[in-house]
């Protein structure tokens, strides 16, 4: 229990890592998916794998925004950004997301005005201070964020603001959860479910994991306390036999969601009929672009872009990590070709992204060891 | 991007754009509260919210939102990062 010390409570997750021994059933193994990369994150900082019984496994999800943006996206993004007359702004973590012909770091190299913000309404600032520029925000993130690129183009309108335009690449994490599900190659017993995505969603929306597909969720929060508990609570109900959707994170999450959120998004976005995630392949109803009311706002109306889809490089396995199906030391450039300073695939970009966390931990290096 | 960070509210800014002043580990910039308003429960001054991309997206209580800031202190690298951005933001 090497880490177990450096916990808020060690005691707890002392206490917790016990009980988690005795409500496994030995000989049976069980898979359990934490769909947030932020989980990810906390499980490899704080080695809360290493408190789980062998026959327990964590297997990482598709929930890192900038993950899944496929490379046709970014290409988009760049044959924008390459007008003179545009100025394109993004968060800091796309900025070395691999492209098809290069990342947005790599064409701000070659002068196309590619600015980094900390919020939309930064983007929106610029738009301001820049009359005479087109300035475009290119918008990640699943329903966390989403609500704020809302509020941001409501605030565009409100104020008539005209040389300001969004990319949207939102998407909703129903669907991806759905065509895992529905995916033969992979057998989850059950899901630790997302924190922050929650705060805006609720939990209700997870109800369909139980109600169509007998697994269990947890809505989880971010400590490695949280997050034992978590697993706790998922193989509390398989052995007792129950499933449903728990909530260990009700001190943040509202069962219900954010409903000023909920009606913010529903104004300003639509579902497009169908998106593709880096890895999955196209998702129908799983990506968000603006409404009719707001189609003045859209980039990809107001400009034109390729559109075009690029398969991602073959040796990159980033797929079959969003899916969980392997882990990041198993695809073959991991640490060698693919580092966090030249990414070949997108898990090891953000921070979030199960590749980059393995290898910022040095995690492999140990894993490698016993394997 | 990913982060949500807890932070104070000092003062509302701007009543009409839901601009609040808060105090995140320090750094002091404005963000908006309009996805926490109208509910009869508005934000106020002492509130802890948690923040992500300049939008609050939860209150908190402190307790919670010290027990975050640690958690997110431990995590080095991508909490400088986010702060250091936080600090270039100007939400007006
Ligand atoms: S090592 Fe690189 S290419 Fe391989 S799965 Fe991870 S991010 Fe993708």
């Amino acid at each position: 229990m090497k880490y177990v010390d450096e916990y808020r409570d060690a005691e707890l997750g002392r206490v917790l890592a016990s009980e988690i021994v005795a409500t496994v059933v030995p000989g049976r193994h069980y898979k359990i998916m934490e769909v947030c990369g932020g989980h990810t994150h906390t499980i490899y900082k704080h080695g809360v794998d290493d408190l789980l019984p062998e026959n327990v496994e964590l297997v990482h999800g598709p929930g890192c925004p900038v993950c899944v943006i496929p490379m046709g996206r970014v290409d988009d993004g760049i044959a924008i950004a390459r007008r003179q007359e545009v100025i394109l702004t993004c968060f800091g973590d796309m900025m070395r997301v691999p492209g098809g012909s290069g990342s947005f770091l790599e064409a701000k190299a070659e002068n196309a005005d590619i600015r980094m913000v900390y919020s939309p309404l930064d983007a929106l600032r610029i738009a301001r201070e820049n009359p005479d520029r087109e300035v475009v925000f290119f918008a990640v993130g699943f329903e966390t964020t989403a609500p704020s690129t809302a509020l941001t183009l409501k605030r565009a309108k409100a104020d008539g603001v005209p040389n300001f335009t969004v990319v949207s690449n939102h998407v909703t994490i129903v669907p991806p959860l759905r065509a895992l599900l529905e995916s033969p190659d992979l057998r989850l017993d059950g899901f630790i479910g997302p924190g922050h995505v929650s705060t805006v969603v609720g939990a209700r929306p997870f109800e369909f994991i139980p109600a169509d597909y007998n697994r269990p969720v947890v809505i989880s929060g971010f400590e490695p306390l949280d997050l034992l508990q978590s697993v706790h609570m998922v193989l509390a109900q398989l052995a007792e036999g129950r499933c449903e959707v728990e909530n260990q994170y009700s001190r943040v999450v509202p069962y219900e969601g954010n409903p000023a959120a909920l009606a913010v998004l529903r104004e300003v976005f639509e579902l497009r009929p169908h998106f593709e995630w880096r890895g999955l392949g196209f998702i129908s109803h799983s990506g968000l672009k603006l409404s009719e009311a707001y189609r003045d706002y859209d980039a990809e109306l107001r400009f034109d872009v390729p559109g075009v889809r690029v398969a991602d490089p073959k040796a990159c396995q980033c797929g079959e990590v969003l899916k969980g199906v392997i882990k990041p030391w198993e695809c073959k450039v991991f640490g060698t070709a693919c580092t966090p300073e030249r990414p070949i695939g997108t898990c090891m970009v953000s921070s979030e992204g199960a590749c980059a966390a393995y290898y910022n931990y040095g995690r492999f290096a140990r894993e490698r060891e016993v394997v | 991007m990913c982060l949500a960070i807890p932070g104070q509210v000092m003062e509302i800014v701007d009543e009409e754009h839901n601009l609040a002043r808060v105090d995140v580990a320090g750094v002091r910039r404005n963000v908006n509260v309009g996805l926490l308003v109208g509910d009869g429960n508005d934000v106020r001054a002492g509130d802890w919210v948690l923040i992500h991309v300049g939008f609050a997206l939860s209150k908190v209580d402190e307790e919670e939102a010290h027990a975050t800031l640690a958690l997110l202190k431990q995590l080095g690298e991508a909490y400088e990062s986010e702060l250091e951005e936080l600090k270039a933001s100007i939400i007006e």
